[in-house]
């Protein structure tokens, strides 16, 4: 019996259980927003095309519209600058074996309770090693903050009149990650994989800068990482095959024991 | 004296719900020609080019001379009472659930005699009046003889409720109260006394200076309205629209760009999702139940009111894509006039010309300030005016666009 087989076997008997790390994609649901004279990321729309009526009487169905990061999304390296001229850096030439990683929980909830501008530090991370074990080669980080928890949209943005104060790494953390621990990419429950002020990091998000500019990627606005253990789940996470596309709106799901 | 309208009661929810009937429309084409000054609140009628005589009914020829050459003009609104009838009974279905009903003639001192409606703070014949050019609520022009001064509580009179939409009592929905103009707009409403004003609040996350001091007015209920999202206007029109007694769709988005300024369709596309589609989605989704309570008691549906621009008669290149997505709304709400005109509910169309906002921050004054604005748009409401185009660039640009389109053409690509 190969390994494959046996896992079939251990999901059916209910001893792998299947979390979904999406949120559902609906027209409420907040995008990033940017300075209003910018581009904006398109937020999610939905037209209906019939339902059951006149205009197709046997056939329910929409046209949907969004942005490539919308709702649960995958960042691909050439989504930003310093990973523009990089090999398969876009989300239909990464290799396919890229989409499925173990991941490692870093659950930084109590920190973001108190602060909503809390930023993950290289410190965080080596005492979070030294309870679980250092982080694998080409192992996804997520930062757990429970903000996905927040189902107001008012309190989830948590914008001021100077922007947004949501949590995220900050610059030292995220270069650690890619060039001492070589993980796959970084994810959060947040609207970016950076913080909400993260545009006065040095340099300006630098999550963005430095795992894209290593070939390295995000996933953000992921939900329900208060059910995975802190090591030992493995994450599917494929982003549809848009040519030469940025990244894409997906289901993220993780396999983790029952 | 005309008494103060008192707040309706509740509607008896077991009573059928009056129909809304439109008065007599019968008109000739030259009669018409009162419509464009009545649009505007403005009494027009023909004068002869060649001996100066003022014509009415409206007609093909000079009266005295016989002449051709009729031009409407605007005419003096003063004159007297001469004769009056008080309509007892009528086979017009209007006017037959309507009577009581003064009518009369008007001498007015432009040396014509017109037959018009009688407020009835008028005294009896004779009297000096003013007499207004209104549009009932089929959208026709007719002649309103008015007291010669106003007098207190005289919007409130019955006639006046037909040619009017005033927010006094009714109920109102701006769909965008976070830009200076919907924010003007909810305070100039609540002071005109309307009921309830509903307030859209798309991305309610974002906060706008000034939105903190909206939501503190009594009258005042939010909602997650968003005109590009359907199932937001439909979920909203689900809620409300039974209730709604005038729409004043402010929801607008302008980008300063031409052709050339701004590389890609998505700032453009952003101006045609709100300015076009959104105009479309809310009249699908709250134009039926309008339709519905055209005739629904003395707060029955009243008025559709779009925010267009004065740039949709005429592009204004700097602001090309905008004045391109007004262009397609301006098309739209005659559709939806069109649509709505049997049922009694005014669609009133804005045209004002730059707003004083960050938008038009480089471009010189005179800018309407926002307050004015919304002034202007109760005051429409008030005076049951159609069209407006409210300050100084509106008016030049009407005046020029009326005289010689092409010109104005060549004009705006020079500003």
């Amino acid at each position: 019996m190969n390994a494959l087989v046996q896992f079939a076997k251990e999901l059916a008997a209910g001893r792998i259980r299947v979390i979904d790390l999406t949120q559902t994609l609906a027209p409420d649901f907040p995008t990033i927003t940017l300075p209003p004279e910018a581009g904006q990321a398109w937020p999610f729309r939905i037209e209906e095309i019939s339902r059951y009526d006149d205009r197709g009487s046997a056939a329910y169905w929409n046209n949907v519209s969004f942005s490539e990061h919308t709702g649960t999304h995958f960042d691909a390296p050439v989504h930003w600058i310093s990973g523009r001229d990089l090999p398969n850096n876009a989300v239909d030439t990464i290799p396919a074996e890229h989409f499925i990683a173990p991941a490692c929980v870093l659950d930084c909830s109590k920190q973001a309770a108190q602060d909503p501008d809390y930023l993950l530090t290289v410190d965080f991370v080596t005492n979070w090693e030294k309870e679980h074990g250092r982080i694998p080669p080409r192992a996804w980080v997520l930062m757990r903050t429970d903000w996905s928890k927040r189902t107001d949209p008012v309190a989830y943005q948590n914008y001021d009149e100077t922007g947004q104060h949501t949590p995220g790494p900050d610059s030292e953390v995220v270069q650690f990650l890619v060039k001492e621990r070589d993980v796959i990419g970084f994810g959060t429950e947040t609207i970016g994989t950076d913080a909400g002020q993260a545009f006065h990091l040095n340099p300006p998000y630098p999550c963005h800068y430095f795992m894209h500019g290593a070939g390295r990627y995000g996933l953000q606005c992921l939900t329900n990482l208060d059910l995975l253990p802190p090591t030992g789940s493995v994450i599917f996470a494929a982003p549809l095959k848009i040519k030469r596309g940025s990244g894409s709106p997906l289901r993220v799901l993780a396999l983790a024991p029952a | 004296m005309t008494p103060p309208l008192q707040k309706p009661k509740r509607k008896n929810p077991i009573l059928r719900t009056r129909l809304p009937v439109p008065p007599p429309q019968a008109r000739s084409r030259y009669a018409l020609g009162l419509l464009r000054g009545a649009a505007e609140g403005r009494l027009e009628l023909q004068e002869c080019r060649d001996c100066g005589q003022v014509q009415y009914p409206p007609r093909e020829m000079c009266r005295r001379c016989l002449s051709d050459r009729l031009d409407w003009k605007p005419q003096p609104e003063d004159g007297e009472l001469i004769s009056e009838t008080l309509l007892r009974h009528s086979l017009e279905l209007f006017f037959r659930e309507r009577v009581p009903w003064r009518t009369g003639l008007v001498r007015l001192r432009g040396g014509v005699t017109v037959v018009a409606h009688i407020h009835a703070d008028v005294p009896p014949p004779p009297a000096r009046v003013r007499v207004r050019a209104h549009l009932d609520r089929a959208g026709q022009a007719v002649l309103v003889a008015i007291p010669e001064r106003d007098t207190p509580n005289m919007a409130d009179d019955k006639i006046m409720r037909e040619m009017t939409c005033d927010p006094k009592f009714r109920k109102v929905l701006v769909t965008d109260g976070k830009t200076a103009v919907g924010q003007a707009l909810v305070k100039a409403l609540a002071k005109a006394g309307a009921d309830i004003v509903w307030v859209g609040n798309a991305e309610p996350w974002k906060n706008f200076p000034g939105f903190d001091e909206i939501k503190s007015i009594p009258q005042v209920t939010l909602l997650n309205l968003d005109v590009t999202d359907q199932r937001s206007v439909r979920e909203i029109a689900g809620e409300i629209a039974g209730r709604v007694d005038i729409v004043v769709n402010n929801a607008e988005i302008h980008r300063t760009y031409g052709i050339s300024a701004r590389y890609g369709t998505d700032a453009a596309r952003a101006e045609m999702d709100v300015n076009y589609f959104g105009l479309l989605r809310l009249a699908q989704e709250f134009g039926p139940a309008l339709k519905a309570r055209g005739a629904d008691g003395v707060n029955s549906a009243a008025a559709w009111v779009n925010l267009l621009s004065i740039y949709a008669l005429a592009n204004f290149p700097p602001h090309g894509t905008f004045s391109a997505s007004k262009a397609a709304a301006h098309s739209l709400a005659q559709c939806l006039r069109a649509e709505m005109r049997p049922t009694g509910v005014r669609v009133i169309n804005v045209y004002p010309g730059p707003i004083d906002d960050e938008w038009n921050q480089l471009l010189l004054p005179p800018k309407i300030a926002p307050g004015a604005l919304a002034n202007a748009i109760v005051n429409a409401l008030k005076q049951g005016t159609e069209d407006v185009y409210p300050g100084d660039v509106a008016q030049d640009w009407l005046a020029r666009w009326r005289e010689n389109p092409k010109a104005l053409e060549v004009e705006a690509s020079n500003p």
